[in-house]
């Protein structure tokens, strides 16, 4: 199998795991599973932190760190106030919503 | 290049990641899936620390700091009713950096010596493109729902033109790119996509805009996923992936529990759909009472449902109105809160502004169990609600709302409207409800209005 085949191969997949894990979300939960979403993509960071160590231009660095401060608001602040969202929601008795 | 030990390790983020959106899913689980998420994601920056060698690590960890601190700060900060505006800002961010990092990712590649292969410029390309449109759309739709700019669609003659024109400059940048990756194409390509963001945002309007949020968070996750292709990094890859997936098919869902298409949301307004709303005062004559009698109606009522909107929570009246709740069926009266799917800003805000206030989770029906009921209320009470029970979203097509399930408040025996003034909701149109014989609004600041309520109640 030749690599790209591979990554396809993995980005399919990835697409069905995608949409067959939150289909049966409801609609109170909206709001929060976007955000949770949100933040997972945040992981870009790992992708700036790859660039910016490898770069040896002082522009190139300075745009890096830029890069690396924005991935990293996005992936702390976006797991924070999922989490304080869903805090709301916890600690009492309730039951499951249809949905 | 990268040890095994810590592809390892990204396929165990990657599992955090589809563990994470599958609790996520479920009001049990959802903190916990939340937390396996962040789990994940620190896992995948730890090993990237020690999976190369790095320069400028300083530098690096300095900017990670910088950015934990802006982001938690921001993130406690906010208030809850803030919040969709929040998740905009990062989402924007997040596609920001995406682009900026592939555009690194270009300079790199075309400073060495050798051709790049044509599917990693492909990727380069998209993930810059849409990248800056997820960054410039987030801002705008910041900018409308911290009403730092108008809520309402924004168009001018000659918009699709434009819009048709930056989108196929985009496209010929792009196509411009994968053939002579130059540094120049790059930059400018970016440019071109922070314009097609802007004009792609601008004709949305008021109750639509959690919708494109949405859309542009998927966005952002296929730029991820195509930035680890050409990273070569199978962490990234995955994730947006899973997160450009899951954010379309959670659109999809957003737009159909507001009756909504998408090709709708994004272009009602070019097509001169939504340009219905008045946006402006009547002057029409309705009937308003003062707290004493509508504290009567409410008291001698034996079923009572609440619509709660987004004025609610931004006056901070939630507290002070599940008080008047609570007294109400210490009375014996039966009381139920109806949540619209899009009551406040977004798709179960309202649920989430009630649970701060601790309300019963029991007492929030949604909308399909509670819309069979509202024939027996006796009196129902909005407060600071307009849209989700406006009438004009099953009588009057070409409304901007028209198709929008609705609560049918409507067939209640008496309807008390709380309402700071005569101005239209968040869609900008007027409400025939207000007008109707049934009708008694109260006007007032909600939280004021509602402490003067509840004593009158009390008192009663």
């Amino acid at each position: 199998m030749s690599e790209p085949i591979v990554w396809l191969t993995i980005f399919v997949l990835s697409v069905f795991v995608g949409v067959e894990v939150i289909s049966k979300v409801s609609s109170t939960l909206h709001t929060p599973l976007m955000s949770g979403a949100n933040a997972i993509h945040g992981v870009i960071l790992v992708g700036a932190i790859l660039v910016t160590g490898f770069t040896d231009s002082t522009g190139a660095l300075v745009v890096g760190l830029v890069a690396i401060v924005l991935a990293t608001i996005n992936m702390v602040g976006g797991f924070v106030v999922t989490d304080r969202m869903l805090q709301m929601f916890g600690g009492r008795k309730r039951q499951e919503p249809k949905a | 290049m990268t040890p095994t030990w810590a592809q390892l390790c990204y396929l165990a983020a990657a599992v955090c990641f589809i563990l994470a959106l599958k609790g996520l899913s479920s009001p049990k689980t959802a903190r916990n899936g939340n937390l396996i998420g962040a789990i994940g994601a620190v896992l995948a920056c730890v090993t990237v620390f020690f999976a190369v060698e790095l320069e400028h690590e300083l530098s690096i960890l300095v900017a990670i700091a910088v950015g934990t601190v802006i982001g938690v700060v921001g993130a406690r900060r906010v208030q809850m009713t803030q919040m969709p505006q929040l998740v905009a800002l990062f989402n924007g961010v997040g596609g920001g950096a995406a682009a900026l990092v592939a555009l690194l990712e270009l300079q790199e590649a075309t400073s060495g010596a050798g051709d790049v292969p044509t599917f990693d410029l492909v990727a380069t390309a998209f993930t810059i493109l849409v990248g800056a449109v997820s960054f410039s759309g987030s801002m705008v739709t910041f900018a409308k729902l911290q009403e730092l700019m108008t809520t309402r669609p924004v168009t001018f003659p000659g918009l699709p033109v434009a819009f048709a024109l930056a989108a196929l400059c985009g496209l010929g940048l792009s196509v411009l790119l994968v053939l002579d990756p130059v540094m120049w194409v790059g930059v400018v390509l970016g440019f071109a996509g922070l314009l097609l963001g802007v004009l792609l945002v601008l004709p949305v309007g008021g109750a639509d805009v959690p919708i494109v949020i949405s859309l542009l968070n998927a966005f952002t996750g296929l730029t991820v996923a195509a930035g680890g292709y050409v990273l070569g990094n199978t962490l990234l890859l995955v994730a947006g992936t899973l997160v450009g997936a899951s954010g379309t098919f959670l659109t999809k869902m957003m737009a159909s529990a507001m009756g909504r298409s998408l090709v709708n949301t994004l272009f009602g307004a070019l097509k001169g759909g939504s340009t219905l709303g008045a946006g402006e005062a009547s002057d029409r004559p309705v009937r308003s009472a003062g707290p004493a009698d509508v504290a009567i109606l409410l008291a001698y009522a034996n079923r009572v449902i609440i619509v709660p909107g987004y004025g609610l929570a931004v006056a901070q009246a939630q507290h002070t109105l599940r008080e008047l709740v609570d007294e109400l069926m210490a009375k014996g009266i039966t009381v139920d809160y109806a949540i619209h799917p899009v009551a406040g800003r977004m798709p179960g805000h309202m649920n989430v502004l009630l649970a701060e206030a601790q309300v019963p989770y029991e007492q929030l029906k949604e909308m399909g169990d509670i819309n069979g009921e509202f024939k027996q209320a006796d009196v129902v009470l909005v407060v600071g609600a307009n849209d989700v029970v406006n009438p004009a979203a099953k009588t009057t097509p070409g409304a901007p709302i028209f198709g929008m399930p609705i609560l049918n408040a409507d067939e209640a025996k008496q309807v008390i409207f709380m309402k700071r003034s005569m101005r239209p909701g968040f869609a900008g149109i007027e409400n025939e409800l207000l007008f109707d014989p049934k009708t008694t609004l109260l006007f007032g600041d909600a939280k004021d209005t509602m402490s003067k309520l509840l004593s009158a109640v009390k008192s009663l």
